[in-house]
């Protein structure tokens, strides 16, 4: 019988036994849900066995850019974060609501029960834990609860993996938000990889964490097991590939609603969304009604929605934000402006997918950066 | 899982009891539940989203008394989909409800205080519940003074109400119309002008707006050269709504959400972008 672990353990998983960690959680019931090769990148998926996960390759982003590549050694999570975010298992883009039936002059109303498998999320970095709790702001934690994300939401397991790597667009140093997990995991885990051994120096963050370890060999860390870890992290920290002054931001931005530099992104902007859909943190959705009312059959669909397509502001005579110019300016004040003053936290957390999957590499860094310099040089 | 959440997107069935025509293009339902109780309260202000079977959901104003929730009443212009699928339903047949939602017109603040309500087009439909409310307990308040604008004179609302009210000593009832035929006797032009045709106390009074946007603006500025604070002047706002309970993002107005914070919003806490374009 091993000493039983406690929440705040530090402790030593080596790579041999990582497979014992999805047994165990497999065998606890949850649904693993992790990063895969897939689509040409790295998207979230079902995984069941180790080798599921993109072993040994890694990924390159910049601004509209990204690449798998070999790194040319056997990591488990030696790159950052694709285009898929757990939004894709806790808010689906499509998501039925309701079904109706005519009856009589009336019509019955029947809520849509699903079955929701319980999740793990390995391998959740800290950016993306962020947006899982400002998500939570947004579905659970006002006036009214969604009860379609509660239920996903649920007792979701999650295994954080803390940043061996920062990718070119990354900016979670300047978010506060990473590379470190320091909050809202199960157990979170760093990845080091050394000539002659491969171990993972594991954090457990709840109880249940600690639970999952009774079955899973695993050693107390060392002080220099330890210390190696945190290099690892300290080292991507240092790494950036972007950076975001935040400092008064908020009112930056407010004092700048007519600021020229609109117009300058509003030329470059698409408005396609894909910053929007990508994004961790985006949750405007559109609800559609749709009826065979001949049939006497109803229902009810939301789909994710875009503030950059023209629908989303429609009223009876025309949509509020009519231009590109104003439709992008709603977009980045709302990601690291108005979000603070409607949830308390910034909306963005700086992962960088806006910047990669944006198709004319806009820059949300860059921007705020131009409307900056812009006062300062009035100054 | 946690499927015994309720699911605030389920809309409660209602009935129509009974359904007029106040202009040629708006009409007026009063609804009652199908189950559960048949009583219905709201604030003055706050609004219902309905919903016709098969085919959509809409934001549209209480515009009843709240002294009577038994008859829970709506007055709609018909305008799209939705707003037209409403209008051919008869009576007898039914609505979804979601509501009600959002925030109300300040009546608390206004005892002892001028009243003056200001109103365009269908934008009276939410102001009428505060009429009924402030005649009520009329005693409660100074002067009160509704000035309301129409398109032409065809377009006026509840002249049943209108009437009445207007045989009343203890509240005026300014009209005007943007254009009218030689028969008119009222006033013609924006409800702007009416302000400087009525007497109030500014430093004593609270402003209640709903009309369009732009007439908002400049009633908004014709109250503040009269030398009303921003602080007593109070509006109900406007935005495409999918939800009505802060999930669907449509609604946002810069840093608020229409549906939680508003629609009614003091002018102080909005005046910083009110004015700013396509926000
Ligand atoms: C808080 C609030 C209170 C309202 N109260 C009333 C009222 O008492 N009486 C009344 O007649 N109207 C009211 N409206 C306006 C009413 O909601 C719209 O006229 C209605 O949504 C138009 O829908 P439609 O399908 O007929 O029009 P379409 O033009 O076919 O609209 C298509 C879709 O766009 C959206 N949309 C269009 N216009 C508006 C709008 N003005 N506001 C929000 N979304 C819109 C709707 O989602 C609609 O389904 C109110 C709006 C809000 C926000
Ligand atoms: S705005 Fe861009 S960087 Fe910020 S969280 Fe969203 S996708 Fe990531
Ligand atoms: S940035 Fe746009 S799409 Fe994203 S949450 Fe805000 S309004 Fe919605
Ligand atoms: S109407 Fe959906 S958030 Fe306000």
């Amino acid at each position: 019988m091993k000493p039983s672990l406690q929440r705040g353990d530090r402790i030593v998983l080596e790579r041999e036994h990582f497979q014992n960690l999805l047994d165990a959680l497999n065998k606890k019931g949850y649904q693993i849900i992790g990063p895969t090769l897939g689509e040409g990148s790295i998207i979230y998926g079902k995984l069941s066995c180790v080798s599921d996960l993109p072993i040994g390759w890694t990924d390159e982003q910049e601004g509209g850019m990204y690449h798998l590549k070999k790194r040319g050694d056997n990591a488990l999570f030696g790159y950052t974060v694709g285009p898929h975010s757990w939004k894709n298992f806790l808010f689906p883009s499509v998501q039925q609501l309701l079904q109706a039936k005519r009856e009589g002059k009336g019509f019955q109303v029947n809520r849509k029960r699903e079955e929701i498998p319980k999740f793990a999320f390995l391998g959740a970095r800290s950016c993306d834990i962020y947006a899982i709790t400002i998500q939570d702001k947004v579905f659970i934690k006002g006036k009214f609860v969604d009860p379609h994300y509660a239920s996903r939401r649920g007792d979701t397991f999650i295994v954080a993996v803390n940043c061996g790597k920062a990718g070119g667009t990354c900016f979670c140093v300047s978010m506060g938000t990473g590379p470190r997990a320091d909050l809202g995991f199960d157990i979170a885990m760093t990845e080091v990889l050394k000539s002659d051994r491969h171990y993972f120096l594991v954090e457990l963050g709840t109880e249940r964490g600690a639970e999952i370890f009774q079955e899973i060999p695993y050693k107390n860390a060392s002080e220099e097991e330890r210390a190696t870890a945190n290099t690892v992290v300290e080292n991507t920290a240092k790494h950036m590939g972007r950076y975001m002054n935040t400092d008064h931001i908020k009112d930056l931005l407010y004092r700048n609603y007519e600021h020229p530099r609109w117009n300058d992104v509003a030329e470059r902007c698409l408005a396609c969304a894909n910053c929007t859909m990508v994004c961790p943190t985006c949750f405007c959705t559109t609800v559609e009604d749709t009826g065979d009312v001949p049939g006497g059959h109803a229902e009810r669909w939301r789909k994710l929605d875009s503030c950059f397509n023209l629908d989303h502001s429609y009223i009876h005579g025309g949509s509020t934000r009519y231009s590109i110019r104003s439709r992008y300016r709603q977009w980045m004040i709302h990601k690291i402006a108005t979000w603070i003053d409607q949830f308390g936290t910034t909306g963005c957390v700086g992962c960088g997918r806006c910047i990669t999957w944006c198709p004319v590499a806009i820059d949300i860094t860059e921007e705020a950066r131009a409307i900056r310099k812009s006062e300062q040089a009035a100054e | 899982m946690i499927n015994n959440i309720p699911e605030p997107m389920t809309p409660n069935v209602f009935r129509i009891n009974k359904k007029y025509k106040e202009t040629h293009d708006t009409f007026t339902i009063e609804l009652e539940p199908t189950q559960g109780t048949d009583e219905f309260f709201f604030s003055p202000g706050q609004f219902n989203m309905l919903y016709v079977f098969g085919v959509g959901e809409a934001p549209i104003s209480i515009s009843g008394d709240p002294k009577n929730p038994k008859t829970l009443k709506h007055t709609i212009r018909v305008v799209g989909t939705v707003t037209k699928a409403m209008y051919r339903l008869k009576r007898g047949e039914v609505l979804g409800v979601r509501g009600p939602f959002g925030s109300h017109w300040p009546s608390e603040n206004a005892v002892g205080k001028d009243v003056i309500i200001i109103a365009g087009g269908i934008g009276l439909a939410p102001l009428r519940p505060v009429v009924y409310q402030l005649i009520s307990q009329r005693e409660k308040y100074r002067k009160v003074v509704l000035l309301y604008g129409a398109r032409t004179p065809e377009d006026i609302l509840y002249t049943y109400d209108l009437e009445q009210w207007q045989r009343r000593f203890d509240i005026e009832i300014k009209i005007t119309v943007d254009a009218a035929a030689e028969n008119w006797r009222g006033d013609v032009g924006v409800v702007t002008t009416l302000i400087r045709k009525i007497s109030f106390d500014p430093s004593h009074m609270i402003g209640m707006i709903c009309g369009p946007e732009i007439m908002m603006r400049f009633t908004v500025a014709e109250l503040q050269n009269c030398g009303v604070g921003k602080e007593n002047i109070f509006l109900s706002m406007e935005r495409n709504m999918r939800c009505g309970i802060g999930f669907c993002g449509h609604c946002q107005f810069g840093p608020v959400f229409v549906c939680k914070e508003g629609p009614v919003f003091n002018y102080e806490c909005i005046e910083n972008f009110f004015g700013t374009r396509e926000i």
